[in-house]
C-alpha cells in the first residue's frame, strides 16, 4: 500500500500545469520540471466534454 | 545501424546484425558468417535480423528487445523547450513524474487534479473556485491512494526541500510542518530559518481542509507521515482556528499517536485544548516558530535582530509623537492571508476588531471591500479579488493603487504592509513600493503629514529577492521593517493606542 | 467490448498491413460493385444537385467520356435524370482525389494488402492544371481521358503485372525521407514509381513513341503517384475498419461540401458536417474568395500517419502553405495528442526519427479539442478552373461529436 512517506527522500519530477513562473522557479533550482501547455478539456467546448464522458461511460 | 550495435551489447550475444536483404548485405552476412537459409531468401525489401549468441535464452531476449530498439527515437528536439498538451504526452517526455502543480482556472482545477492522481501524482493544487464536492472527492481519493492533495487554494508547500508554489528557500532541519494557511506556513518557515532551525517538510492543506465537510483529510494524512518520518524530530501544526468538532478530531489523533513534540498554533485559537492533549500550544505565528526550534533544541541564531518589547515601545512612543492629531486611522494592505489575519488578532489587543473583507468579527465586514473605513485590514489575496487578476505576491498592482489611495488621506494615522518574498512572487516588491513610497513622502512633506509605514518582510536571505537587499531598499525608502509580522502588528497597535 | 483491445488491434493493422501495387484494370472488371450507369465520387454521400462546381464538372466530363452524353447539357440532363447512380467511392474499395470521379471505363491501379488479403482501387493522375478532378470537360480533358485508357494504361498494365508488385509502403518510407509529405508533395514518390516501373515499361510490348510519351506523361506530373498512395492508404484502412469497439478513425474523406468520417468500430456510418475552406497560399491571380471547400478522399493519408501528420518531414510543403519549418513542427507535434501510435514505419527524419502520429482516436479529438489538420491542393470552386494554391484545412468538430453520440445511443461503447 503507497503511503505519503514514500515520496519523502526521492527526487522530485514536477508537472506544472498553468503559471509558467513555478515550473521555472524549479528548473532554476536544478529540480526536474515540465511544463504542460494546457489548454481547457476539449478544447473549452462543453459539448464535445459532454460527449466523451458518456461514451467513456 | 544504431539498433544492431545496441543488440550486439546484449549479454550473452557474440556477433549481431540488423539490416535490408539486399545482394550486397548479404554478402555481409556471408562474410561474418550469419547468413541462415532464411535470410538468403529475403528480398531486399525485407529486414533481417541476426543474432548469434551462446545460449537460446540469450537470443531469445534479444530477439524480445528489438522492436523496442527499433523504434526508440531520440528527444525529437528542435532546440526549443517542448511542452507537452496532455498528461500523456507529459508522461511520455518525462518518466517518472511524481509531482504536479495546478494553477488553472477554477473550474477546470477538479478535472486536472483528478488526472494527476490518478497518474500516481502528489498535487500542489494553487487554483481557487473549487467546490467542496469536488475537494471532498479528490482528497478521499488522494487518501485511498497514499497521495497528497495539498489544497484547492494551497499556493505553499517544501516537500524535500524544494519550495513549492510560493515558498522561501530554508535551511533543511528536523522540523515538519502541516498547516492550513500559506502565508502562516511561509512566516513559520522563514522565522525557523532566522532562528537557526531546519525544514523537514512542510504539507500545506489548503484553507478549507478543516470544515466540517472536509474533515481535515489532509492535516491528518500530514500528520501521519510526519510522525512516521525519521528526519522530523518536532511538528508544527497552523491554520486558523478550525471548527471543534474538527479541532477536537485533530487533537485528539495527535494525543492518540504522536509522541514527538508538536506545536499547535490555531491561530487566535483556544490554548488549553491543546495543551490537554499534551502539545505546545502558540498564539502566533512568530511563538510558533521559537517554540518550534526550542523542542528541535536548536542552539539559537541571534543573526537577525528582534526586536523586544521595550524597544517596540520605545518606537512607538517616538512614533506617536510625529502623527497629527486629526489623523486617527490605521490602514494594512496584505497580499498575505493569513498575515492579515495574524494581524488582525494582534491588533485586537490594541484598537479592537477592525474592518476587513475577511474580518474577524462578521459585523466588521467592509460593504466593498475597495472602499477602506475607519481601522481596516485587507486581504488583497483574498479570492474575489483574484478572479480574472494573479495574485498581489504576483502582481503588485492593485496593492500599490491601494496604498497610494491610503497614504494621500489626511486623517490615516498608520500604515501596515506586508511584502513577501520567495519562489513564485513578484522580483522586487521592496522596489516597487519603496518607489511609492518615497513619492507619497515627498507629498507628505509638503503637506507636513507623517505617516509611519510599518512593513514586514516575509523571507530569508536565500530567497532569490534576498530578504536583506529587500530590507534596506525599504528602510532606504522610510519604511520601518520589523522582524515578524505579530512585532509588525504590535508596533502599529501600540502606536494606534498612544496617539 | 474492450475499447483499448479493439484500438491496439486497428492500430497493429494500420502498421503492420504490406500493400503492394499489384496491377492494374478496368472500373466496370475489377472495382466490386461497379456498374455502367454508376458514377463514384469522393467523400460522403451526396447527390448530384448538392454537388459543388468542381464535381459537377467532373461528372459531366465523365459522362462525355463514356460516350453517354454528347456535350454539357445533355450530360447534366441525364446526371438529373435518375438514370445514373452517385456512389462514395470509399463504398468501392476506391479513393480518387479532388472530385475523384471514377465512371466504368476508366483505367484503375490495383492495390494488395497482403497482409489482410483486401484489395484497393484507384484512378489515374491526369496531370495538372485544367484536368477532369477539378471540373474540367473540355473536349481536351476527355481526348487525354480517352489517351490514358486506349494508350497508356495496357501498357502500365503490363509492366506492372512483369514485376512481382511494387512494396508501396516501402516507397512511401523512402520518399518520407526525401522530402514529399505524401499528400501534397509526392514528387519523390513518383519519382520512386518512374525508377520501379522504368525497368518493366521500357520491355513491354508496344510501340516505342507510345512508351516514350506514358514517360513523359508521367515525368511531366510530380502528382502522379498521390493516387496510388492514397490506394495505398484505403488497402491498410480498410483492413483497420470494422473492429467492434474500437474509436479509431478510418476514414476521412470530403465531397467539395461535406466532411466525413468513419470510424473503426462503428461500422459504415458516414458522420457528416459542413467542410472547411482551407487556409494557405494561392497561386498568381487568385484569393480566398476562389476557393472550393475541401474536397478530396486524399485525407486518407492523413487517416494513415502520413501527409498532413508528416508535415516536418517535408518542410518545402510548409512553404507552400504559407508556413515557416517551425509552424511545420509544432502542427505535427500536435497531432500526437490525437493519436495512439508512433508509426513503426513512417519516421521523421527531423524528429530524430520518431514515427509519425497514426491512428486517430475520437477520444482524443474530443478529450483535447484538437482536431486532425490536412494539408491540401484548392480547387477552384468553378468547374473546369483548376487548382488556385494549397493550404491547410481541419476536420469539423462536429464529425467526431456525431460519432461519440451514434456510439453512445448505439451502446457501441459498452
Amino acid at each position: 500500500m503507497k503511503r505519503v512517506n514514500d515520496i519523502f527522500g526521492k527526487d522530485l519530477k514536477v508537472l506544472n500545469i498553468g503559471l509558467e513562473q513555478f515550473c521555472i522557479d524549479l528548473k532554476e533550482q536544478d529540480v526536474t520540471a515540465i511544463q504542460m501547455d494546457w489548454r481547457p478539456p476539449s478544447g473549452g467546448d462543453k459539448e464535445a466534454a459532454d460527449l466523451l464522458s458518456a461514451l467513456l461511460g | 545501424m544504431i539498433a544492431t550495435k545496441q543488440l550486439s551489447e546484449f549479454e550473452g550475444v557474440t556477433d549481431a546484425v540488423i539490416l535490408m536483404g539486399s545482394d550486397l548485405n548479404k554478402e555481409v552476412l556471408t562474410r561474418t558468417g550469419l547468413l541462415t537459409p532464411e535470410s538468403e531468401a529475403a528480398v531486399c525489401e525485407d529486414l533481417i535480423i541476426a543474432v548469434k549468441a551462446e545460449t537460446q535464452e540469450a537470443i531469445d531476449k534479444a530477439m524480445a528487445a528489438v522492436d523496442g530498439l527499433l523504434n526508440q527515437h531520440g528527444s525529437g528536439d528542435d532546440g526549443e523547450e517542448y511542452m507537452p498538451k496532455s498528461f500523456d504526452s507529459a508522461m511520455k517526455a518525462v518518466t517518472g513524474l511524481n509531482f504536479c502543480i495546478i494553477s488553472v482556472p477554477g473550474k477546470y482545477a477538479k478535472g486536472e487534479a483528478m488526472k494527476a492522481l490518478k497518474n500516481d501524482m502528489h498535487v500542489l493544487l494553487f487554483s481557487d473556485n473549487v467546490t467542496k464536492e469536488e475537494e471532498l472527492e479528490l482528497k478521499t481519493y488522494a487518501r485511498d491512494n497514499g497521495l497528497l492533495l495539498m489544497g484547492p487554494d494551497c499556493g505553499t508547500a517544501m516537500i524535500n526541500n524544494v519550495p513549492l508554489g510560493f515558498a522561501n528557500k530554508v535551511r533543511k532541519g528536523n522540523i515538519g510542518m502541516v498547516g492550513a494557511a500559506g502565508t502562516g506556513m511561509q512566516e513559520v518557515m522563514v522565522l525557523i530559518h532566522k532562528l537557526g532551525g531546519g525544514i523537514s517538510q512542510a504539507i500545506g492543506t489548503g484553507g478549507r481542509d478543516l470544515s466540517l465537510e472536509i474533515g481535515g483529510i489532509t492535516m491528518l494524512q500530514g500528520i501521519e507521515a510526519l510522525n512516521n518520518d525519521p528526519e522530523t524530530k518536532v511538528i508544527v501544526v497552523i491554520s486558523k482556528p478550525p471548527a471543534e468538532e474538527i479541532s477536537d478530531k485533530i487533537l485528539t489523533y495527535i494525543k492518540e499517536n504522536v509522541k514527538k513534540p508538536t506545536v499547535i498554533n490555531f491561530i487566535g485559537g483556544d490554548k488549553s485544548k491543546v495543551e490537554a492533549a499534551g502539545k505546545e500550544a502558540a498564539s502566533t505565528l512568530e511563538e510558533a516558530a521559537i517554540k518550534a526550534v526550542k523542542l528541535a533544541e536548536v542552539p539559537c541564531c541571534s543573526k537577525y535582530s528582534r526586536e523586544n518589547d521595550d524597544e517596540l515601545t520605545a518606537l512607538a512612543a517616538e512614533q506617536a509623537k510625529l502623527i497629527k492629531p486629526g489623523q486617527k486611522y490605521l490602514r494594512g494592505l496584505y497580499s498575505g492571508g493569513t498575515l492579515c489575519y495574524e494581524s488582525m488578532l494582534v491588533l485586537r489587543d490594541y484598537i479592537g476588531d477592525v474592518y476587513s473583507n475577511t474580518p474577524l468579527n462578521k459585523k466588521m465586514k467592509l460593504a466593498d471591500a475597495n472602499v477602506m473605513q475607519e481601522n481596516s485590514c485587507v486581504d488583497y489575496g483574498d479570492d474575489k479579488f483574484t478572479v480574472g487578476r494573479a495574485h498581489p505576491m504576483i502582481d503588485t498592482t492593485l496593492r500599490e493603487e491601494e496604498f497610494v489611495k491610503e497614504i494621500e488621506k489626511e486623517d490615516v494615522a498608520v500604515i501596515l504592509l506586508d511584502v513577501v518574498i520567495g519562489y513564485g512572487t513578484h522580483k522586487d516588491p521592496a522596489g516597487v513600493f519603496a518607489k511609492k513610497i518615497k513619492q507619497a513622502k515627498e507629498k507628505m512633506e509638503k503637506k507636513g503629514i507623517y505617516i509611519p509605514i510599518i512593513c514586514y518582510i516575509c523571507g530569508t536571505e536565500e530567497d532569490p529577492q534576498n530578504w536583506a537587499f529587500q530590507k534596506a531598499t525599504l528602510e532606504e525608502a522610510g519604511a520601518i521593517v520589523v522582524s515578524s509580522n505579530a512585532k509588525a502588528s504590535k508596533l502599529a497597535g501600540m502606536i494606534m493606542k498612544a496617539l | 467490448m474492450d475499447r483499448k483491445l479493439a484500438n491496439e488491434e486497428a492500430l497493429k493493422r494500420l502498421q503492420d498491413s504490406e500493400p503492394y501495387l499489384v496491377g492494374a484494370g478496368i472500373a466496370l472488371d475489377v472495382v466490386p460493385g461497379m456498374k455502367k450507369n454508376l458514377i463514384l465520387h469522393a467523400g460522403p454521400p451526396i447527390t448530384w444537385d448538392k454537388m459543388c462546381g468542381p464535381m459537377q464538372g467532373a461528372v459531366i466530363g465523365a459522362l462525355i467520356y463514356e460516350g453517354m452524353a454528347k456535350d454539357e447539357a445533355s450530360a447534366r440532363k441525364l446526371a438529373a435524370s435518375g438514370e445514373i447512380e452517385f456512389e462514395p467511392n470509399h463504398h468501392h474499395q476506391s479513393v480518387c482525389p479532388m472530385a475523384g470521379i471514377m465512371s466504368a471505363s476508366m483505367p484503375v491501379f490495383i492495390m494488395e494488402n497482403k497482409k489482410y488479403g483486401n484489395f484497393s482501387y484507384t484512378n489515374m493522375n491526369e496531370g495538372l492544371g485544367k484536368c477532369l478532378r477539378f471540373g474540367a470537360f473540355s473536349d481536351a480533358v476527355v481526348e487525354r481521358l480517352h489517351w490514358m485508357t486506349d494508350v497508356m494504361y495496357p501498357l502500365i498494365k503490363e509492366a506492372l503485372e512483369m514485376s512481382d508488385g511494387i512494396d508501396w509502403k516501402a516507397l512511401v518510407i523512402q520518399s518520407l525521407q526525401m522530402g514529399d509529405d505524401n499528400h501534397n508533395r509526392n514528387r519523390a514518390a513518383t519519382a520512386l514509381f518512374v525508377k520501379y516501373i522504368g525497368q518493366y515499361l521500357c520491355k513491354v510490348n508496344g510501340d516505342k513513341e507510345k512508351i516514350a510519351k506514358v514517360f513523359e506523361f508521367i515525368n511531366g506530373n510530380e502528382h502522379f503517384a498521390i493516387n496510388i498512395t492514397m490506394a495505398m492508404c484505403k488497402a491498410i484502412t480498410d483492413a483497420a475498419h470494422n473492429i467492434p469497439g474500437s474509436t479509431i478513425v478510418t476514414t476521412m474523406s470530403r465531397n467539395g461540401v461535406e466532411f466525413g468520417i468513419r470510424v473503426s468500430g462503428l461500422g459504415d456510418e458516414w458522420f457528416t458536417a459542413p467542410a472547411n475552406t482551407p487556409i494557405g497560399l494561392f497561386f498568381p491571380g487568385f484569393t480566398q474568395e476562389d476557393s472550393n471547400p475541401d474536397i478530396g478522399d486524399s485525407c486518407i493519408t492523413e487517416t494513415t500517419g502520413i501527409g498532413g501528420f508528416a508535415m516536418a518531414a517535408a518542410p518545402a510543403i510548409v512553404q507552400f502553405v504559407g508556413g515557416t519549418y517551425k509552424d511545420a513542427v509544432s502542427y505535427t507535434k500536435e497531432m500526437y495528442e490525437i493519436t495512439r501510435a508512433e508509426n513503426k514505419n513512417f519516421k521523421i527524419p527531423t524528429f530524430d526519427f520518431r514515427g509519425t502520429p497514426t491512428g486517430i482516436d475520437i477520444v482524443k479529438v474530443l478529450e483535447t479539442g484538437i482536431l486532425p489538420r490536412i494539408n491540401t491542393g484548392m480547387a477552384h470552386k468553378d468547374p473546369g478552373v483548376g487548382q488556385v494554391g494549397a493550404g491547410l484545412v481541419t476536420a469539423p468538430m462536429d464529425c467526431f461529436k456525431k460519432a461519440a453520440r451514434y456510439m453512445v445511443e448505439k451502446g457501441l461503447n459498452k
